[in-house]
């Protein structure tokens, strides 16, 4: 490199005039005024200035290493070795520093980055399925795991489907019990099914025997709204034909929905009752024993064997082919499972009331 | 069916110290499930009176009070104010003394009041829980009696007992009696029965002319099939019933109107056998007559209705006139009255489905029609009209005439062949052979053996009986449902759930999850509201809705939406994102849907008549549907609110297409309830599959909602159908991408969607993404234009992409639009 200016050049005369400028103190002085200035730093901008100052081209260093191809040849191997220390001694300085300043920086940056976790905007609303629905996929689940299939209808459906074929006679005091909902002209036979058996008609007729069929939908009565009434609510119903079928299967299928539903403690329990479907006919109550307030029975659904009316209206002989069939109501499981005591609830679509399960009930 | 204890106890052994609890448990059992219980809650002592001497003394309020002393038995005569007239000096009353207390709970002290100490009370038939209708105080001579002062008043009127009420099941009409009750309650317990049917005597009687017709049975069978008639003379209807009577038939929740009827309604009670007294001296001389109505015939019923009768009711009648519809309720004109002295007594057996449609007709319940709808037991009739009789003649002081008659023509119940081994194989229990023919005998079934083949006859009260499994029903319900065990069956492999089923799951989570809430809307819609959505379009309308303003079924998803978004803002919450997956009901204009005729039970119809019956119910079909309104993201530290609006109803829609596999396109579109500028058709494809947009202006205000609430609707059915089960993977390119910038000025109507894929489409295979990113009007866009800016994205498969053929394939891009809609490069 040139030098330019006069100080320099008044050295250099200085050095080869008077003596050798390349001295133990020149060079102590110098590395000491950079490691100085280095240690200063506090930041990469004081850093950068010391850098400049201290190993720069015009540094006290870098000019005495100039000058050492003014020196005699045998003085300059020492005085190189001299500065060449020094020089090493001011970089691993620097590195130091910098490494130091860096995470330091880096320190501070993240602490000016700092923010309250419990205020950060969201872009995210909470949304809910609700809880009926999840109810009702959680015990359809259940019968699809034991290999049944869910089987579907119409909700407005024919008479037939809703009445004859289960066995409901015309003029039967079972049938004016459903409190139907009809469709005008309700000479042309279509109501809103009241129950989700139509679905066991359909099934029979539509699938290959034997037929595990679990049917979940909405249906229909003409019940006003209040806290245990809704006129439109929702029912689980299973039907089982097959060859050897017996109550006991029966029994024993209601016994495993209730455990998956209720815990390992639920029981089953069976009072004979009427349905024109079935025959034997049994209302059903299960043990809940893990009831808020206690361990209890309750009231769950009705089933039986089915009627081999109901087995002749699919065309399926019953003495070759006998099954048992179940029902609930999603709203009273949902009800007593949940502790839910307005029925209104569930139907008003306030969002707070299925917010509290989120996507899980 | 309400059972009062002391009744039922007649006839069947009841424990010592039998409680309501024990009663319900012993019924249930046996299938008759618990339904309330009824008692009067009222503790003693409450004694019998004599009131000795009445003081009327008139308050400053304006009252007048009776100072009384009255004689109890014990000790001196008790002082009591009593604020009723309607009793005087010698009357037996009822005390209810300090210590008593009365239902509400009323305990009763002495007290002071209107300057006297009180000491007791003198009770009103209504304050002892005997009835509603008498306010005064109760005379004892009122109700024929006469008993000693001091007497124990609660067990002198019943007042100590008490009634369980069950529910009985449509098919067994017999435990709608006493009788009934009583036999149930031996089966579930063992306690030993006493049939109150045998305990009637029915002498012989004659002459009575009868005329028993059917012209037109109702489904083959024969309107009456036995009617028995007797007659009681010089009665004096005007006595009181006795208060056991009362007290019993206050408690199974039938109201005391007069002695004859007391007793009418009494015995059909206890033998579940309606029956009916007419005056006879108004009935015609020449007897009664059975046959259906004339259609238009009119009849005032005892309820005091005038009804127009139809060709399929069946009446008694003499020759004048129809006296009463049978079965369901008598007629007004032949009544007893306080003048009836001779009486006519008819029981009957009647058809059930003729009752029932009669019952329906007319819309008249009655507690006769219940159980002659479910089914009399026949023999019962020729008994009734004797037990009535008999009553009259105890407590009416009545003289059983000879006259009389009975028609019988019941057919016995036909014999059901039960092999033994059919009861274990139906209900998974091994019965005993024994086991089996012993309950059968016991519910009082005739049994014969040929082997392990029983040949069983019902008895005469259960026409239920009609096959093997009802006969199973009985055996497995009186030996106990307990004993049946549990089996978990295998079912054979299962298919899981269908790919509707999984994709309905799929976009519900997939909403819920990203932030709408999931509602399940009523599907009723009043006419205006249908008109409003959905206007012209036909809806299927419901006979008997519960608010018949609102007796239409849905089309659109859309009006439950916006009433439950009104609910919820008028309950504070403004900001919603509300779906609901449901069923609309989508019938076609025209068509006459249903069939006119309903097949047979109890046998396959035919694959034409299936196929008649599918053809004959309305389409109905899924959506799903949701809506926005308020803000999408409220204020927050650092961020501005954003209002909910069009986008997020095109999102939503957006997001059910990725659940089901489908890329869902948007064109400009329009419908009746939405916003005619800010509606968009979505499409998959070219099938339209539903509407995203901003609700009509008008219809949100008129709804009480906010002027922007942004919905969508789409056909749930339709686009699971549509889905992609089977998409093909397109090999990714790792080569570099190149990516340009593309300015396009376009006359403003033109649809950047279409603007887009007009370049896409031009640009070929090499543009491997392209989006829209600015929409700019103003200086330097020529007016009625528009500068439409896209972000591009190109990439070869097999080669790093030049800029040279990136700007090649952008260019045949900006030529397509150009060709299609004059795009020009904007400089």
């Amino acid at each position: 490199m040139p030098c330019t200016g006069g100080p320099h050049t008044a050295a250099r005369i200085d050095s080869i005039l008077v003596s050798n400028p390349i001295t133990d103190s020149a060079v102590t002085a110098a590395v000491e005024a950079a490691l100085a200035a280095i240690g200063e730093a506090g930041d990469s901008a004081s850093l950068k200035a010391a850098r400049a100052a201290h190993a720069g081209e015009n540094s006290p260093l870098a000019q005495l290493n100039a000058q050492i191809r003014d020196l005699p040849g045998d003085q300059k191997a020492a005085a190189g070795k001299l500065v060449g220390q020094a020089r090493g001694q001011v970089t691993q300085a620097l590195a130091a520093a910098e490494e130091r300043i860096v995470v330091a920086e880096e320190q501070a940056r993240l602490e000016a980055e700092t923010v309250d976790v419990t205020a950060v905007p969201s872009r995210w609303n909470r949304g809910a399925r609700h809880p009926l629905s999840l109810l009702m996929e959680e015990m359809s689940d259940l019968f699809v795991a034991m290999g049944w299939e869910i089987g579907e209808g119409p909700e407005l459906e024919h008479e037939w489907f809703n009445f004859d074929a289960l066995n409901f006679d015309e003029d039967h005091p079972a049938r004016a019990m459903q409190d139907t909902f009809f469709v005008e002209p309700a000479e042309r036979h279509l109501v809103m099914r009241t129950h989700t058996s139509p679905v066991q008609i359909r099934s029979l007729l539509s699938r290959p025997l034997p037929v595990y069929v679990a049917a979940v939908g909405r249906v229909y009565r003409t019940d006003e709204l209040d806290a245990t009434h809704t006129p439109v609510f929702h029912q689980i119903e299973g039907i089982a034909i097959d060859k050897g079928l017996t109550m006991a299967h029966l029994r024993g299928t209601l016994e495993h929905l209730a455990r998956a539903m209720f815990g390992e403690g639920a029981q089953i329990r069976l009072r004979p009752n009427y349905f024109p479907f079935t025959e034997p006919s049994a209302e059903m109550d299960v043990w809940q024993p893990n009831a808020k307030g206690g361990a209890r029975w309750v009231e769950w659904g009705g089933c039986g064997m089915v009627n081999p009316n109901v087995l002749r209206s699919a065309g399926i002989d019953p003495e070759e082919y006998q099954g048992f069939a179940f029902g609930m109501g999603i709203e009273r499981t949902l009800q007593f499972r949940n502790d839910m005591n307005d029925m209104r609830d569930m139907v008003e679509g306030d969002v707070r009331f299925s917010q509290q399960f989120g996507m899980v009930v | 069916m309400r059972v009062p204890i002391s009744w039922l106890g007649e006839w069947v052994d009841l424990p010592e110290d039998v409680t309501l609890e024990h009663l319900h448990a012993a019924l249930v059992k046996v299938g008759l499930e618990e339904e309330d219980t009824h008692g009067v809650a009222l503790t003693g002592p409450i004694v019998v009176g004599r009131v000795l001497e009445v003081s009327p003394e008139p308050q400053s309020n304006g009252k007048t009070i009776n100072w009384c002393q009255v004689d109890v038995g014990a000790g001196e005569p008790r002082g009591i104010v009593c604020g009723a007239h309607n009793f005087g000096p010698g009357d037996k009353v009822v005390v209810t003394l300090p210590g008593a207390v009365l239902p509400g709970p009323f305990p009763i002290a002495a007290r002071k009041t209107y300057g006297h100490v009180s000491d007791g009370m003198i009770a009103s038939a209504r304050e002892l829980g005997m009835g509603e209708e008498h306010d005064g105080i109760l005379r004892l001579a009122d109700l024929g009696l006469d008993p000693e002062p001091g007497t124990d008043a609660i067990a002198l009127l019943g007042l100590d007992d008490a009634a369980v009420e069950v529910n009985v099941t449509p098919d067994r009409g017999y435990a709608f009696s006493i009788r009934g009750i009583a036999r149930e309650y031996s089966h579930s317990t063992g306690a030993t029965f006493r049939d109150p049917a045998d305990a009637v005597e029915a002498p012989p009687a004659s002459g009575y002319p009868l005329q028993i017709t059917d012209a037109a049975p109702v489904r083959g069978r024969a309107g009456c099939a036995v009617f028995s008639v007797r007659v009681v003379r010089g009665i004096d209807p005007t006595r009181p019933t006795p208060p056991w009577m009362a007290s019993r038939l206050r408690l199974a929740g039938i109201r005391s109107i007069s002695l004859a009827v007391d007793i009418s309604n009494y015995v059909m009670l206890e033998l579940g056998a309606p029956n009916h007294a007419y005056d006879l001296a108004k009935v015609d001389a020449d007897g009664l007559v059975v046959r259906r109505a004339t259609p238009g015939e009119q009849l005032e019923t005892l309820d005091g209705k005038v009804r127009t009768l139809d060709a399929e009711d069946l009446v008694v009648a003499d020759a004048q006139r129809a006296l009463g519809i049978a079965g369901v309720m008598g007629g007004a004109y032949s009544e007893i009255s306080d003048d009836t002295r001779d009486v006519l007594i008819e029981a009957a057996i009647w058809d059930p489905v003729t009752v029932a449609r009669s019952v329906r007709r007319h819309k008249l319940p009655s507690e006769a029609a219940k159980r002659n709808e479910r089914g009399v037991d026949p023999r019962m009739a020729p008994l009734a009209t004797a037990r009535v009789a008999q009553l009259l003649v105890e407590l009416a002081g009545g003289t059983l005439d000879e006259l009389g008659a009975l028609y019988d023509e019941s057919v016995a119940l036909a014999a059901i062949r039960l092999p033994l081994e059919r009861a274990g194989a139906v209900v998974g229990v091994s019965y005993t052979r024994d086991e089996i023919v012993g309950t059968l005998e016991l519910i009082g079934a005739r049994v014969e053996a040929d082997g392990d083949v029983l040949t069983v006859t019902p008895p005469s009260w259960r026409p239920d009986l009609v096959d093997d499994v009802s006969l199973i029903e009985e055996i497995a319900r009186i030996t106990g449902y307990d004993r049946i065990p549990a089996h978990l069956p295998i079912a054979p492999v299962g298919r899981g759930l269908t790919r509707e089923q999984s994709a309905r799951r799929r976009v519900a989570q997939t909403l819920a999850a990203a932030g709408s809430t999931e509602v399940l809307a009523y599907p009723f819609v009043a006419d205006a509201v249908a008109e409003r959505y959905t206007p012209g379009a036909a809806s299927v309308r419901l006979q008997n809705a519960l608010d018949p303003h609102v007796s239409l079924l849905r089309r659109t998803l859309l009006p439950g939406l916006v009433d439950i978004a009104h609910r919820n803002l008028s309950r504070g919450l403004t900001d919603l994102a509300l779906f609901e997956i449901g069923t609309v009901f989508l019938p076609e204009p025209g068509v006459a849907y249903g069939t006119e005729f309903i097949p047979l039970g109890a046998e396959r119809p035919g694959d034409d008549t299936l196929a008649r019956l599918g053809a004959g119910i309305p389409p109905q079909s899924r959506h799903v549907a949701g809506l926005f309104l308020g803000e999408a993201l409220p204020k927050q530290p650092g961020a501005d609110a954003v209002p909910a609006g069009l986008g997020d109803a095109l999102d939503a829609a957006r997001q059910v297409g990725l659940a089901l596999g489908v890329d869902l396109r948007a064109v400009q579109g329009s419908n009746p309830a939405l916003h005619p500028g800010r509606t968009a058709e979505l499409r998959v494809g070219d099938a339209v599959v539903g509407v995203a947009g901003e609700l009509l202006p008008a219809i949100a205000l008129e709804s009480d909602l906010p002027r922007v609430v942004a919905v969508y609707e789409l056909d749930l059915d339709a686009l699971v159908a549509l889905g992609a089960y089977d998409r093909q993977a397109t090999p990714i390119g790792t080569l570099p991408a190149a990516t340009q910038d593309l300015s396009l000025v376009v006359p403003s109507a033109v649809a950047a969607g279409e603007v887009q894929a007009a370049v896409a489409e031009g640009a070929g295979a090499l543009l491997e993404h392209i989006r829209l990113v600015d929409d700019y009007r103003g200086q330097g866009v020529p007016e009625g234009h528009k500068s439409l800016t896209f972000a591009l994205r190109f990439r070869a498969s097999d080669r790093t992409l030049t800029a040279a053929e990136a700007t090649e394939a952008k260019l045949a891009g900006v030529e397509r639009a150009a060709e299609r809609y004059g795009a020009t490069l904007r400089e």
